[in-house]
């Protein structure tokens, strides 16, 4: 497709694609290689690239000394629920705008694209006044509320797109041989858009698992923190340390990377289908 | 940005639906015939449909969205809350008697640019080398869309720990490549913490713009190159007189996002300096949250209206001006 690459070309292209690669994968050795050293070598003078003994220490420590099982729990709890809520009702909200024509559907999509532009740190006040009033601060069920409302916009933009690729003839042929729109909708469509579905869930899920600054600001008692709530603990004492927090980033980063290997393919697709065609 | 205009072009750009299985065209184009069997209950399943989704948003997103946009113009301390009178533009005059505001926002200048110039071009780079076909093609994007994975705030952390000064993997590096003969200490000093700062941003950003412009120019058709070739046209000549120009479009929305996005994004920052050394990596949205921490939401709320404010009309002048370069070319 691209006309023939010269010797010099191609070493170019082979040392740059390498270099950034090795770059990207430097960070994420990095802290794993921290997190296995065994404490006392952590934070000595000349740095190991690969260590002489491996050691669990900072992991089981996060377990005995902490309550990170907690964390983790709660975390994969909360980010499972909202994740598949948010798709749901966003598979519902995505369907009628991809396939209905009505007056008001360029104002329900802008009012989705303008959540994504104002400083959310705008509404954390209010949000904690407005929880308070319902009784759900520093309570689960409430934060995962609030996690499927933050997913709902741009996961019903990245659906709608993975809708418009379904051509339209396949529900009317469904429709056809007496099926109804609701059945044509289920039995037909979604099990077609399977790829993109799912991946509209790991990108809910891997959102809700990292989000910080609503958790932090409507969680407080240690029962009931996610995981980057905790971190953000971890880092506002004086003293970072720094096993425990690598082993923790590990552990926090290990889930959403599997996640994201299984489904980069359809998240790609849904990030860049919008904008290209635009 | 605007949807319906985006909309509008596909629909009149579009070839009727065919095979072709590109990114771009696989997309229905024509106008939908209405369908009569829905007329009747059309508006009610709409409605019903879009119900769940648009209660959640109010009542989670909007209406604390604008409570505290109307906590703007209000004294609305939490150490203080006897009085929450309207108190008109006091807050907003207060941020700009604050000389802090103006280092936030050279700061975040630096930060927006710093980022996005060395990302847009590492990624286009990136981009324009994985159109060509290799054996682990697949797995090269699979890895380096990794970071992706990971928020900010952990980003920052990771970051964090490599711009150590005493333990820090980049001072070792440094030093062993004869660089540096002493450490620096990165995040301590005002003077590079913000060049530590953007270059976490720079290793999170880049595979963004690889993956926009990667799926834009998988949508040029090969018979453009192939007739350029033909014509004796050099790389470079192919490069700013056919590949640019027609992605032109792509790669103006997706630097207008990313503005946006980096604009917007304390996270890595949060994680990584909090802001520090005295303020010299606080930009915007940083600072608005420590503002939020002393308690002040009245002043946090005027500093989120005034970003908002700043984007939009950045986000207008930056449409004209890439409308207008649009439509001479074209």
């Amino acid at each position: 497709m691209i006309n023939k690459e010269s010797t010099a070309g191609r070493a170019v292209r082979i040392t740059f694609l390498t270099g950034w690669l090795i770059v990207t994968v430097f960070p994420l050795y990095w802290i794993t290689i921290t997190s296995l050293k065994s404490p006392g070598t952590i934070f000595s003078p000349s740095i190991a690239y690969w260590p002489e003994h491996f050691s669990l220490a900072n992991y089981t420590g996060l377990f005995s000394k902490a309550q990170f099982g907690v964390y983790l729990t709660n975390s994969l709890v909360i980010a499972t629920v909202a994740g598949a809520v948010a798709t749901v009702i966003s598979l519902l909200s995505a369907y009628v705008l991809a396939r209905f024509e009505f007056r008001s559907k360029t104002a329900l999509l802008m009012a989705a694209l303008v959540t994504q532009m104002i400083p959310s740190f705008i509404a954390l006040g209010p949000l904690y006044m407005l929880m308070t009033e319902l009784q759900l601060v520093d309570n689960r069920l409430g934060l995962t509320l609030v996690y499927i409302a933050v997913c709902i916009p741009f996961c019903t933009v990245m659906l709608r797109g993975f809708f418009e690729n379904v051509p339209d003839a396949l529900e009317e042929a469904a429709m056809i041989d007496g099926c109804s729109r609701l059945g044509a909708l289920f039995r037909v469509l979604l099990p077609v858009m399977q790829p993109g579905i799912i991946a509209a869930f790991i990108f809910n899920f891997v959102n809700c698992w990292n989000e910080l600054f609503l958790s932090v600001t409507l969680m407080n008692s240690d029962a009931n923190k996610t995981v980057p709530t905790a971190l953000n603990g971890f880092i506002s004492s004086f003293n970072i340390d720094w096993g425990s927090m690598s082993a923790a980033a590990v552990l926090t980063i290990a889930p959403t990377m599997v996640l994201f290997a299984f489904a980069s393919r359809y998240i790609v697709q849904g990030l860049t289908s919008g904008a290209v065609k635009g | 940005m605007n949807p319906s205009t985006t909309d509008a072009k596909a629909r009149q750009a579009a070839p009727p639906p065919t095979d072709n299985p590109g990114p771009a065209a696989a997309r229905p184009a024509a106008p939908r015939p209405r369908r009569p069997v829905f007329t009747g209950r059309r508006g009610l399943s709409i409605a019903a449909f879009m119900a769940p989704a648009a209660l959640f948003v109010a009542i989670f997103v909007y209406y604390p969205m604008i409570a505290g946009g109307q906590m703007a113009f209000r004294n609305w301390n939490l150490n203080d809350l006897t009085d929450t009178s309207w108190v008109g533009l006091k807050n907003f005059k207060g941020i700009l008697d604050d000389p802090v505001f103006y280092t936030v926002l050279g700061n975040t200048a630096v930060w927006v640019v710093g980022s996005i110039v060395p990302q847009f071009v590492i990624g286009f780079a990136i981009a324009l080398w994985l159109r060509r076909r290799f054996r682990f093609r697949g797995l090269y994007q699979a890895l380096i869309f990794f970071p992706w994975a990971i928020s900010g705030f952990l980003i920052g952390i990771l970051f964090r720990w490599m711009f150590n000064s005493e333990f820090g993997v980049v001072n070792d590096l440094l030093e062993k490549a004869h660089l540096i003969d002493t450490p620096i200490p990165w995040l301590a000093d005002p003077k590079t913490a913000m060049t530590a700062v953007v270059i976490a941003n720079i290793w999170y950003g880049v595979t963004f713009f690889t993956i926009m412009i990667l799926a834009a120019l998988q949508s040029i058709p090969d018979e453009i190159y192939e007739a350029a070739a033909l014509d004796g046209a050099g790389k470079v000549r192919t490069l700013f007189q056919i590949t640019i120009p027609s992605i032109r479009g792509t790669l103006a929305l997706t630097v207008l996002l990313r503005v946006i996005w980096i604009f917007n994004f304390p996270d890595i920052i949060f994680g990584m300096t909090g802001g520090g050394p005295s303020n010299e990596t606080h930009i915007v949205t940083t600072w608005m949250i420590s503002i939020t921490q002393q308690g002040d939401y009245g002043k946090a709320s005027a500093v989120g209206l005034i970003v908002v404010a700043m984007l939009m009309v950045f986000s207008v002048f930056y449409l004209t001006a890439t409308r207008e370069r649009n439509g001479k070319t074209s």
